[in-house]
């Protein structure tokens, strides 16, 4: 059963894929790569339960934590001066 | 009750697989920044949480559930910062929302 | 002070629940380090009022499942936009006014806002939140207040 969901989110990151290539802005970029790492979140979380490994489930958190960091730095960076 | 959990458990996987595909089909869709947004919150909010109460489902009363609701709550907390700082960036850098009804009258709020 | 005791609480927790051994040794290490974490974050004063809202805890327990049942409804609707094949959006721009008087109160309703599929806040400034919706309609909810009254209900009017 895990591995229809991650069959799901697997095609959903195909999409997100190719609106990160297609985006005309580069804010486009961003919001697909968002939408890509918590995807990937999703998947490393399927991916734990389908191997029987719930080992995957920390790395699933720090990805979370990252996701954040990693789009307000970029935000940061194409936009300095604002908060 | 074996078989119960089971098929809730199918059915909630199933339906957050269709919410992450409905959202990302949003994103391909959608015609401009801003409303693309809201198909990646479809995929945030509900593809992701039915994902995760389905897994819960799985594994019962352990440690593995409350690793999970610890990541379906960062994921709630971090996605609207997230969202936000990415509207607001986008704003800010200048461009503009394709509206059909604009209820501001041209003011933003912060702006004199 | 209390502030710091329930900051302590949540790090010893959340370390529990990542370590999943329970030998003493551990748990010393444990408390040792969310006691040191928290001390570095009191002396950035990050820890108080505000960077720890603790109070709003047991008002969360009605608050969250309303705002999840709003977000199941918001993302059915958004959803059933999203795969019509006429694609019928009509994206609005609209102000609204926050009637909270803290600023947690403020950043949970536009938290509240963007987390809900549909609409999405653009831009926070005190008391005035810009906000995105992908429909006319889901503007005109908003416009009418239900979620503003839930939020100051659920910051239950204490501020700063």
């Amino acid at each position: 059963m895990f591995s229809v969901g991650l069959i799901a989110v697997l095609v959903s990151l195909v999409l997100a894929m190719v609106r990160a290539i297609m985006g005309p802005s580069m804010f486009d970029r961003v919001l697909a790569a968002n939408s890509t790492a918590t995807l990937a979140v999703l998947s490393l979380s399927l991916l734990g339960f389908v191997t029987g490994r719930p080992d995957f489930l920390d790395i699933a958190i720090l990805y979370t934590l990252l996701n954040l960091v990693g789009t307000i730095a970029v935000l940061k960076y194409f936009h300095p001066g604002e908060s | 009750m074996a078989i119960f959990i089971d098929i809730l458990s199918w059915a909630s996987i199933i339906i957050g697989g269709v919410f992450c595909i409905i959202g990302m089909i949003g994103l391909m869709r959608l015609p401009d920044l801003f409303t693309r947004l809201h198909g990646s919150s479809v995929t945030d909010t509900l593809g992701a949480g039915f994902l995760i109460f389905g897994m819960a489902l799985q594994s019962g009363l352990s440690l593995t559930t409350a690793k999970l609701i610890i990541i379906f709550g960062l994921i709630l907390l971090t996605s609207p910062v997230a969202t936000h700082a990415l509207a607001q960036a986008a704003l800010h850098a200048g461009i503009k929302p394709k509206l059909t009804v604009d209820k501001t009258g041209g003011h933003i709020a912060g702006e004199d | 002070m209390l502030y710091f005791i329930s900051s302590v609480v949540v790090f010893f927790m959340f370390w529990l629940v990542l370590s999943g051994h329970y030998t003493l040794m551990l748990l010393a290490i444990g408390a040792v380090a969310s006691i040191l974490v928290v001390g570095l974050a009191t002396r950035m004063a990050v820890i108080d009022r505000e960077g720890h809202p603790i109070y709003l805890l047991y008002r969360a327990v009605w608050y969250w499942p309303w705002l999840f049942w709003e977000i199941v409804k918001s993302g059915i609707s958004v959803s059933k936009i999203i795969l019509s094949p006429t694609l019928p959006i009509s994206p609005t721009l609209i102000n609204l006014k926050a009637t909270q008087k803290s600023v947690v109160g403020v950043v949970v309703y536009a938290n509240s806002i963007t987390l809900t599929p549909g609409t999405v806040s653009v831009e926070v400034e005190d008391n005035e939140i810009t906000v995105h919706a992908i429909t006319t309609l889901g503007a005109m909810d908003l416009e009418e207040g239900k979620m503003d009254r839930m939020v100051t209900k659920f910051e239950g009017g204490i501020g700063t």
